[in-house]
């Protein structure tokens, strides 16, 4: 347009130089089929699974005894000698996977509650759902209930109890992202009292036990806390994938949404129930492993460039963080085992404060 | 774009939120093809008349309707085909590209297996061609000035290709030159591809220039409408407004031009009138 080239050219001097130079989507199509493709995050997903596949390996071949990596990738393709075989597969790998499978878990749950609230603080670990399995959990441990399918069942029945709570009390004709933080930050603290007066109650062993798992661990995970997981992720990570095109309306806000034909309240009631199922399943499996729901999705959007924190690489972020963590936590002290909640912890924590600031300098808060 | 004149219409219509009643059996009919403004004092119901039209509201009673059906009654993704809706000051997530914004335009074509077409691709281009933001594709919404942003969102409604297009308030925060910017694009966008438009304006001079139809609203009812020479006189801005004026003619486009009298600046009579409820108003 001719007339209005002398303002746009006024314009630019007054907009800060730095120009995205994310690469454009750019379009597949094999008709009936097409699709976007965007190289950038296709690389960086294709490493991050890599780098999974790295750390989980890295993961089985340490312990009581070192297993070389090579003799570690012969025996998850099922060879190698009996005794390598029985360490890698029956005691070694259940702890593994755990990990990474919740890591997947924890990550994609972060990146479609941040996706549906538009803020990076609307994390599950932020809104009740971690708060509201673990005082489930707790109640269940401490009341007398047994570990294996007992947690897990306890674990999804107090995320999905909180995420109905927090949904009702945040309706008013609508559900904004905004009023689900807030709502929800409320419910987190209800849980963790809650949770503290059933630890007070609790005998000493039981209390302790219970401890033991609300700060997120992996120590001594076998197939039967690996397995109700992986069958659970089968059903929602495609879930995942498949609503984040629906999501894409969501964060222009929603009237917007609705002028692009989105149903935003049913979308938004499936994302919500996808991402708690995510971080029930996680929760259940590993404990309320900390921060990674809420800092995995924001590393994999700043790795991808993309403005959005998208749901596969998230999830991958998740698990690299989640293994990496519980080779640290392993690690770090020679013969003794910390919780991988503490280690995600501290690296955690940083990342909150960074995006506390970031979001209040950039106004988005609301 | 269906070369068909769309038709939208309300009939004893009834708006309001929680319980206060805003708009109470209003009757409108759109006319197709052109260009209408919707004016009027601040809590007027201008807005809400157009959330609406757009089904961002539903009615309480009485009903809004394109082409013969009732507007509650079209399945969500043919509506968006149909009729578009620019919100007002709509925010962008930080760091989304105007490309990626403007090809969201494009949700209400696509579906799970059809996600990007040679068609989606083509509207997207145009899009970006009219509304003067090609060169401004790869830079991120938040990074641009105020007039170009709300250019990059005119682009994504127009990404859309729908019959029927309605801006509310396409002109808030911007300086007068990107204003002027803006709502020449929306003739444009009338002119070349044929598109009704409905927008809510706050300058009455810019509504009599820019459109064809104006509908001025007061306390949710409709005053006047109809072409802006015949709309826009001094009865009906002291009325509408409560604002007391003279309307000449504006030198360039012919249109009425509407000077605000105030209480200061008139030679004569009216400083010493105490009865003058009129605050004065920069339009």
């Amino acid at each position: 347009m001719t007339t209005d080239s002398a303002i746009t050219d006024a314009d630019t001097g007054t907009v800060s130089g730095k120009t995205k130079a994310a690469a454009r989507p750019f379009r597949l199509a094999f008709p009936p089929l097409s699709g976007t493709l965007r190289p950038r995050q296709l690389t960086v997903t294709a490493g991050l699974a890599v780098a999974v596949f790295a750390a989980l390996c890295w993961h089985v071949s340490i312990g009581e005894y070192g297993i070389p990596l090579a003799d570690v990738v012969r025996a998850l393709t099922g060879s190698g000698d009996a005794g390598t075989l029985l360490v890698v597969q029956e005691l070694r790998l259940p702890r593994a996977m755990t990990g990474l499978l919740a890591g997947i878990a924890f990550g994609m749950s972060g990146a479609l509650l941040q996706t549906m609230t538009r803020n990076p603080l609307a994390s599950p670990d932020m809104i009740g759902l971690t708060q509201g399995a673990g005082t489930a959990v707790v109640a269940g441990i401490v009341l007398g209930w047994d570990f294996g399918l007992g947690t897990q069942a306890l674990g999804l029945f107090g995320a999905l109890a909180s995420a109905l709570i927090v949904y009702g009390l945040a309706w008013r004709r609508g559900t904004t992202g905004y009023r689900i933080i807030l709502v929800g930050i409320g419910v987190s603290w209800i849980c963790l009292s809650a949770t503290d007066y059933l630890l007070a109650r609790g005998g000493r062993f039981q209390a302790q036990a219970a401890l033991g798992w609300l700060v997120g661990n992996l120590n001594g995970r076998d197939w039967q806390q690996a397995a109700p997981l992986a069958y659970a992720l089968v059903v929602l990570v495609p879930t995942a994938l498949l609503i984040g095109r629906l999501m894409r309306t969501l964060q222009l806000g929603d009237d917007v949404a609705k002028g692009l034909g989105t149903r935003v309240q049913t979308v938004r009631l499936t994302v919500l129930l996808t991402g708690v199922g995510l971080v029930a399943f996680a929760t259940a499996a590993a404990g309320p492993v900390a921060f990674v729901a809420l800092a995995a999705p924001q590393i994999a959007q700043r790795l991808c460039r993309t403005a959005w924190p998208p749901p596969l690489a998230a999830g991958l972020t998740g698990a690299l963080v989640v293994l990496a963590s519980d080779v640290l936590a392993r690690e770090l002290i020679p013969g003794t085992e910390l919780p991988v909640g503490i280690v995600t912890g501290v690296l955690g924590a940083p990342v909150l404060l960074w995006l506390l600031i970031r979001v209040n300098r950039a106004g988005s808060g609301g | 774009m269906s070369t068909a004149e769309p038709d939208l219409r309300a009939e004893g219509l009834h708006l309001g939120y929680d319980d206060r009643a805003v708009v109470s059996g209003l009757d409108l009919a759109v006319p197709p093809g052109r260009i209408t403004a919707i004016v009027g004092a601040n809590a007027c119901g201008k807005s809400t008349l157009l959330r609406a039209l757009a089904r961002l509201l539903a009615p309480r009673d009485g009903a809004v309707s394109l082409d013969g059906r009732a507007l509650h009654s079209i399945p969500t993704r043919e509506l968006a085909q149909q009729l578009g809706i620019l919100p007002q000051s709509p925010v962008a997530p930080e760091g989304l590209t105007v490309i990626d914004l403007v090809n969201r335009g494009r949700s209400p074509h696509q579906t799970w297996w059809r996600q990007w077409t040679k068609a989606d691709e083509q509207a997207v281009h145009d899009a970006l061609a009219a509304t003067g933001t090609t060169d401004l594709a790869d830079r991120a919404v938040d990074e641009l000035s105020g007039g170009q942003r709300q250019r990059a969102w005119i682009a994504m409604a127009v990404a859309q290709g729908t019959p029927v297009l309605l801006l509310d308030e396409p002109t808030t925060y911007l300086d007068l030159a990107h204003q002027i910017d803006v709502l020449d694009l929306v003739v444009d966008l009338n002119r070349r591809e044929g598109r009704t438009i409905v927008m809510v304006l706050h300058d009455l001079n810019q509504a009599c220039r820019y459109a064809d139809h104006v509908i001025a609203m007061k306390k949710g009812d409709i005053v006047a409408e109809g072409a802006p020479a015949d709309v826009i006189t001094a009865e009906t801005v002291e009325d509408v407004f409560g604002l007391r004026c003279q309307v000449t003619t504006d030198p360039v486009s012919r249109t009425p031009l509407v000077i605000p009298v105030g209480r200061h600046h008139a030679p004569e009579p009216d400083s010493d009138s105490e009865e003058q409820e009129s605050r004065p108003r920069k339009q």
